[in-house]
């Protein structure tokens, strides 16, 4: 007979077995949709249609769908859109929003909590709300849409809100006043202050402003198809759509944009898995 | 050096936060404050005149059954979805921190969705429903399946509810797992000594002590849901028959397609009312669900 820390003992094995075949089932779930668009996108537009689910067509192995799909969506240049996009829009979030909630930490003007009540109102407001003025605003008064500029400008206008409430978050917290005051005796102004003391101390949050934003950027669709209508600055996400608007839809080649749309993504994360993780999770939890 | 002088706050203010102050502006309060004025405004995208029109356009939005309806679709599919979300994002995290091996990885792969744009998820899947389900469905002669789920009205709903659970799953798993973690191995241990079952310690303690995951995590479907956009248009797209339409999408096609920017519009602040009150609601429920050890 067993005693009953053994009768226990087995219990949380098999429990333990449940719960990594549970685990299995459900990631197969989740990854079973890119999983067919791998195995699809080395096939031709009939094999896919007659059987999607075969690992291998019957006409065979082809590559041939990702020299015509990077063709049709003119990939590198949406790409360099969308880096240049991406990149820019980014870095003038972080240095623009950590300054902002440098001086508002800091000092009790009326200004700065005008300022900060109304950037943290206005996280409520839904894009829809604001896409139809600016459309108004920026195409019919001043005439600036189809620019990279004007997109980058209104990256950053959405997105200052958030980052300065973080960056607010980290200065209250991370920030020792004695240090800048050590700095003040040192002969240092706020500007190089900050500069040098305070911005290298935000590292952290600096990393999960960026890589948030980042990857909103990238990804985002809505903006950057009211702004950019002209071709030559199709972003990848507004490429990709070109396969659709067509009479027939060549299956083969929409299989090589998507896979094509998530790679740069997809590699970067597997090399910055760790810090993406983190930055969302603690982007989140503030 | 003075600093309580006006014009050296003005000067400080304006060097730190001059330009964003002119960008946040530009791009979210002027546009929001013109936004008022063009809901009384009639307007078609392309004339140089905006002649004013008074309540009209909110009168029309009262009379637009389509988008009451697209509200309501869009209520009811936020709700299921909410609920599926976080029950399912809740199950991984419990999976995922019970101690299995390669729980690091399984994390890593279940938050893959939100890396990718809804633009390209939507078209992933509606590849899925429309060729590989229908596929399935006739080569192991499964009725259900071997019709396409996206050409039928509920299909549509249904598929854009999986596509959302499968979307944000990940994403709140991260959060109740960070939940998981900040209850302290003692108390846990604590309820064991005192005879709790894992069942038990899950439901009277971790999950008490997890309720300011469970507001975020609730509040951010909430409003992810109900916005939903990208994969609205690239996986149905409304169709069939206009019956998959969401609020946003409603708002989009009335501004862009039939150029009524002014209804379009008076539509639009409906949406932000609801969003201020969630955001409100989040605020006050936050406060007050705080549980401490």
């Amino acid at each position: 007979m067993e005693t009953l820390n053994e009768k226990a003992a087995r219990q949380a094995k098999i429990i333990g077995v449940l719960k990594i075949i549970l685990l299995l089932v459900l990631f197969v779930c989740f990854i079973f949709p890119f999983v067919l668009v791998i195995i699809n996108v080395f096939k031709v537009k009939a094999d896919i249609t007659s059987d999607p689910l075969a690992l291998v067509g019957a006409h065979g192995f082809t590559m041939q769908n990702f020299p015509n799909a990077m063709n049709k969506m003119s990939f590198w240049r949406s790409f360099a859109n969308s880096a240049c996009i991406t990149i820019l829009s980014t870095a003038f979030t972080l240095l623009l929003s950590a300054m902002t909630a440098y001086v508002i930490v800091r000092n009790k003007w009326k200004a700065c909590g005008a300022l900060f009540g109304l950037m943290i109102a206005s996280m409520v407001i839904p894009f829809q709300v604001l896409m139809i003025p600016l459309v108004s605003l920026y195409g019919g008064l001043l005439g600036v849409l189809n620019h990279r500029a004007t997109l980058i400008f209104m990256h950053v206008g959405f997105s200052l809100s958030m980052a300065t409430f973080m960056f607010h978050g980290a200065i209250n917290t991370n920030v020792p006043i004695a240090l800048e005051e050590a700095a003040k005796i040192d002969g240092c102004n706020r500007w190089q202050t900050f500069w040098k003391i305070v911005f290298p101390l935000l590292k952290p949050t600096i990393a999960t402003v960026a890589i948030i934003d980042a990857m909103a950027f990238w990804n985002d669709y809505l903006l950057p198809s009211l702004v950019l209508a002209k071709k030559e600055l199709y972003t990848i996400p507004i490429a990709t759509q070109i396969f659709y608007g067509t009479y027939s839809t060549d299956i083969g080649l929409v299989m090589a944009a998507l896979l094509l749309a998530m790679l740069p993504i997809l590699i970067l994360y597997i090399f910055l898995q760790r810090y993406i993780v983190e930055g969302v999770t603690s982007g989140a939890v503030k | 050096m003075n600093t309580n002088t006006m014009s050296y706050k003005t000067k400080q203010f304006l060097m730190f936060a001059g330009v964003t102050t002119f960008i946040f502006c530009a791009v979210v309060i002027v546009p929001f404050i013109y936004g008022l004025y063009l809901t009384f405004t009639s307007w078609d995208g392309v004339s140089v005149s905006k002649p004013f029109v008074g309540l009209a356009n909110y009168a029309a939005t009262f009379k637009d059954g389509a988008f009451w309806q697209a509200l309501l679709r869009t209520a009811i599919y936020s709700v299921i979805s909410v609920i599926l979300v976080n029950v399912v994002a809740f199950i991984l995290a419990f999976l995922v921190t019970s101690g299995v091996k390669g729980q690091n990885f399984f994390r890593a792969g279940f938050f893959v969705p939100n890396l990718i744009g809804g633009i390209v998820l939507g078209y992933i899947w509606k590849f899925v429903f429309n060729r590989a389900f229908v596929s399935l469905g006739n080569a192991l002669s499964i009725g259900f399946l071997s019709t396409s789920w996206l050409a039928t009205t509920n299909g549509a709903m249904l598929c854009l509810i999986i596509v959302s659970v499968w979307q944000y799953a990940g994403y709140m798993m991260l959060i109740y797992v960070a939940g998981f973690m900040s209850v302290s191995n003692d108390v846990i241990e604590a309820a064991k000594i005192d005879g709790c079952t894992n069942m038990q310690t899950i439901v009277h303690i971790s999950v008490p002590l997890m309720v300011s995951s469970f507001v975020q995590c609730l509040f951010l479907t909430i409003t992810r849901c109900f916005m939903v956009y990208d994969v609205n248009l690239s996986l149905t797209n409304g169709e069939p028959f206009n019956s998959s339409v969401m609020a946003a999408m409603h708002v989009y096609n009335t501004a862009f397609t039939y150029k009524d920017y002014g209804t379009g519009q008076a539509e639009a602040l409906v949406l932000f009312i609801v969003c201020a009150i969630v955001g409100v609601l989040q605020v006050y429920i936050g406060k007050k669900a705080e549980v401490s050890a």
